[in-house]
């Protein structure tokens, strides 16, 4: 069996030498996080202070300090699956046309005769036309409404599409806006949701865009959902509104261009105002929670240039008369303007709680949700949960692990240590391997990872019974040895693909935990071929060559 | 030195003797499971029923139907409290809230409510779990489940088609849907809470159980080279003989390591495991008794290797040999 040659022995050893090496800091998960997180705070420019330093020393630096990815359900932390209403961003783009297409058609006055609009539902725009003859004529100031989009293809597709229905003209979005819209909506909901949850100072969050219009949060270390729903879920629009009216009765009517909003603070309160801002919350730079002169709780704001101007012009012509600070379609305040406020900066008082103003800080500072999110899901496990989960977890691989070697050594004597050291090279080898590719390890994980221990032996076992079968044929131990691994190797491998078959649709559908469960199968079955196959082989002939023994007991 | 033997040497047993009663008794298990899950159902978790999930833990111990009151004077929908093993002395409820409405913003403010609700009646309590899943997310969810397995039991029969022949296809596929069914009827029998972490068991299950009828299978394929005068029924049976004892050290070595994880691996994994082992038992039957009958029954082609020299093959049915 002298048919191995140096370079593939030296492959086989060094695959395993690299990924014991790679492995290694897992075993030590908790000391080497804590010198992880004291080397990234001293990288991020903190102070080096004696403790940073003792937490440093924990783990050498030239050692790799890699570890694997702890799932939530392992280390504690929330799960929020949200969905983000995109259809709202359609309504605004028809809201959006209507003052232009009024203009435009209040023009065409004598052709079209009277002009009005319909209640409808979000998606299209509904005018009756007062004159049939006319509607040609609306048709076509409609189409010249609708702008190009702007698209890479450059296919200049067009926004709206006008149609005739009676004596009605229909305004909706094209598919190829809506498509366009729902883009951005969903990129800027993303970028926006990272950036609070990043303001917030959480550590490793994940957030991922699943589907069209999914967005699934998870963010380990919170103490729950409802927690990161407090920063993620709010739109946080901010506005400023000129206030034409103050009233307790809910159903006062408002009037052309002004809408009824609600208090935030007083119950029964309304407020009638523009329904065109002054300044909105897009033209904010900063904002900071704070506290007023009387020590209240409070959020400070500036504007950039261009908000500034527009509100420094507003105050100063409207002194003395009240002015509405509206989030998400409630009137928080609605001071009245002492005096011109230039600079462009200001302050929002409230009956906040010093948590609420830091918060709202947070959410000013991050940008508004282009729409509406709706929470599909969310999940909280708790830091004690994972620790047991671990705990029990690593107790199941232990005995699992002591169980079959036991067995193994019980049935195939030396041939059962070696296959025994290859289950344990299977796992460490998993492990690098998981870690290096960045998968996150979670309890289905685990239990997967215990399977793989039981069944990493089964390409051992039928290697090991085809050798049996070989030597009553007598055909010499070398021999027999040869033909063993050679005829096992068809049906391991079927076996093997068809359940690699298995755990790739576990991986394709499975979300979460399960999805880590699937990872971890496919992994091991690729790691257990390695060590059952190659390895084995190589300690078996190593071993032949050596001792060179007549015959073995198997 | 002699070593540890789980079966003889040499095993020489007829396993298809009692085929036709085992078939039976298969046809039986499947059949029961058509109709006890219409009858009884499963006992579905949050992840496919949608609703509301806490796993708390007090600090005192009381009698659980305060936890129910309390939750109960909520309105909410249909609430079920258990007491839950593990936590650090104090007492671990588990309490499960059914989904009301199906408005999938009213859902999310049950978990504020309820936790409300809890924290100013019984002071002190810790949450260990919290899980709340929409109506919207717990169909797709069940929608995806059937869907996997559906998808890995076809692709597996392709790839055994191409492998083998259409008989092995469709004896591996047949016996793998009889494994599945008849563990989805076993939960709903001990009505063990079906979720998605079962629907990754079944799909181990599949991937094992396929494990050993294509191992079964491959020797069958050598064997049919090597003997090819031998009756069909001969060459299979001698196939399951060779590979008895394979079946049975992987069976074991399989068994410990889920046999630990059910013992040691706490409540998250309980099921999965529980199911696993139900499933790696049922499937090892049935790679014999199941895909190996259908088979036989069935018939094979006995012209792999000698293309042209019986043109039609012979053909073997169950009946003559």
């Amino acid at each position: 069996m002298a048919n191995y040659p140096l370079w593939k022995r030296l492959l086989v050893i060094g695959i395993c030498v690299i990924g014991t090496i790679i492995m290694l800091p897992n075993v030590f998960y908790g000391r080497v996080e804590t010198a992880n997180d004291a080397r990234e705070a001293v990288a991020r420019g903190a102070e080096l202070t004696p403790e940073l330093e003792r937490d440093m020393a924990l783990w050498p630096g030239w050692l790799p300090s890699r570890l694997i990815n702890l799932g939530l359900d392992l280390r504690g932390g929330a799960h929020v699956l949200v969905q983000v209403q995109t259809q709202e961003v359609h309504a605004e783009q028809l809201e959006g046309l209507w003052p232009d297409l009024r203009d435009k058609l209040r023009d065409l006055r004598e052709q079209v005769g009277s002009v009005r609009r319909l209640d409808a539902g979000p998606e299209e725009l509904r005018i009756r036309i007062g004159s049939a003859a006319g509607m040609d004529a609306a048709l076509k100031a409609a189409q010249e409404v609708a702008k190009p989009v702007f698209s890479i293809t450059g296919t200049g597709a067009r926004e709206f599409e006008a149609r005739v229905e009676g004596d009605q003209l229909v305004v909706t979005l094209t598919d190829a806006q809506k498509t366009a819209l729902d883009q951005r909506t969903m990129q800027q909901s993303l970028e926006i949701i990272r950036r609070r949850v990043d303001e917030a100072g959480t550590r490793e969050p994940s957030i991922q865009r699943q589907g069209t219009d999914r967005i699934l949060v998870q963010v380990p270390g919170v103490g729950s959902a409802e927690e990161l729903l407090e920063i993620i879920g709010k739109t946080a629009r901010l506005s400023f509104h000129g206030v034409v009216n103050r009233s307790t009765d809910p159903n006062v009517r408002p009037g052309l261009d002004e809408e009824v909003l609600p208090s935030m603070d007083e119950e029964g309160v309304f407020y009638v105002v523009d329904k065109r801002a002054v300044v909105t919350g897009e033209q904010l730079v900063d904002s900071q929670p704070s506290f007023d002169q009387n020590g209240r709780p409070a959020v400070t704001f500036r504007f950039n240039p261009s908000g500034g101007a527009a509100f420094g012009q507003y105050t100063s012509e409207n002194i003395g008369n009240p002015f509405a600070i509206v989030l998400d379609n409630q009137v928080i305040s609605a001071p009245v303007i002492q005096s011109h406020i230039a600079g462009g900066s200001g302050i929002i008082t409230g009956s906040f709680t010093p948590d609420e103003s830091a918060r709202l800080a947070i959410l000013l500072r991050a940008g508004a949700l282009p729409a509406e999110i709706v929470v599909l899901e969310q999940r909280t496990v708790g830091p004690e949960l994972g620790a047991d989960s671990v705990r029990s977890g690593g107790m199941a691989a232990l005995v699992a692990f002591v169980g079959v070697m036991a067995f193994m050594i019980a049935v195939y004597g030396f041939f059962g240590i070696i296959a025994s050291f290859g289950m344990v090279m299977n796992i460490v080898l998993l492990v690098a391997l998981m870690t290096v590719l960045g998968a996150t390890l979670t309890m289905p994980g685990i239990a997967g990872l215990v399977l793989s221990i039981g069944m990493a032996v089964d390409a051992n076992v039928l290697i090991f019974e085809r050798i049996r079968e070989e030597l009553k044929t007598a055909r010499g131990l070398a021999r027999a040895i040869d033909l063993g691994f050679e005829k096992a190797s068809s049906p391991i491998l079927d076996g093997n693909l068809t359940t690699l078959i298995a755990a790739g649709i576990l991986y394709a559908m499975g979300g979460g935990p399960v999805r880590g469960f699937g990872i971890t199968l496919a992994l091991g079955l690729f790691c257990s071929m390695f060590t059952a196959i190659t390895l084995s082989r190589l300690i078996i002939a190593t071993w032949y060559d050596w001792k060179r023994p007549k015959t073995v007991v198997i | 030195m002699r070593h540890l033997r789980l079966i003889s040497d040499n095993p020489n047993i007829d396993f298809f003797k009692p085929m036709r009663f085992w078939l039976a008794i298969s046809a039986l298990g499947v059949l029961l499971t058509l109709v006890l899950v219409p009858l009884r159902g499963l006992n579905y978790g949050v992840d496919f029923l949608g609703g509301t999930l806490i796993l708390a833990e007090f600090s005192e111990h009381r009698d659980i139907g305060e936890y129910r009151e309390a939750l109960d004077s909520l309105g909410l929908g249909e609430v079920a409290v258990t007491e839950a093993s593990g936590g650090s002395g104090g007492q671990v409820v588990l309490m499960r809230i059914g989904n009301s409405a199906d408005s999938a913003s009213t859902q999310a403010e049950v978990v504020p409510k309820v936790q409300g609700k809890l924290n100013a009646t019984f002071p002190g309590a810790k949450y260990l779990q919290v899980d709340n899943v929409g109506g919207k997310v717990s169909g797709e969810l069940v929608y995806t489940g059937v869907l996997a397995v559906a998808l890995a039991l076809l692709a597996i029969m392709a790839y055994v088609w191409l492998r083998f022949e259409w008989q092995f296809a469709l004896g591996a596929v047949i016996s793998l849907l009889h494994d599945v069914i008849v563990t989805i009827g076993v939960f709903s029998l001990l009505q063990l809470q079906f979720d998605l972490t079962i629907v990754a068991a079944l799909l181990t299950i599949i991937g094992f159980s396929i494990n050993d009828t294509v191992v079964v299978f491959d020797r069958v394929r050598e064997n049919l080279r090597k003997y090819k005068k031998m009756p069909l029924k001969e060459v299979m049976n001698l196939a399951l003989n060779e590979t008895l004892s394979r079946t049975f050290m992987t069976v074991f070595t399989v068994l410990i390591a889920l046999a630990s994880l059910l013992f040691f691996g706490g409540p998250v994994v309980f099921g999965f495991a529980f199911a696993t082992i139900f499933g790696v038992v049922i499937g090892t039957y049935s790679s014999i008794w199941v895909a190996s009958a259908i088979v036989l029954w069935l018939g094979v082609k006995r012209d792999w290797a000698t293309k042209g020299e019986s043109k039609a093959g012979t053909q073997f049915g169950a009946g003559k040999a």
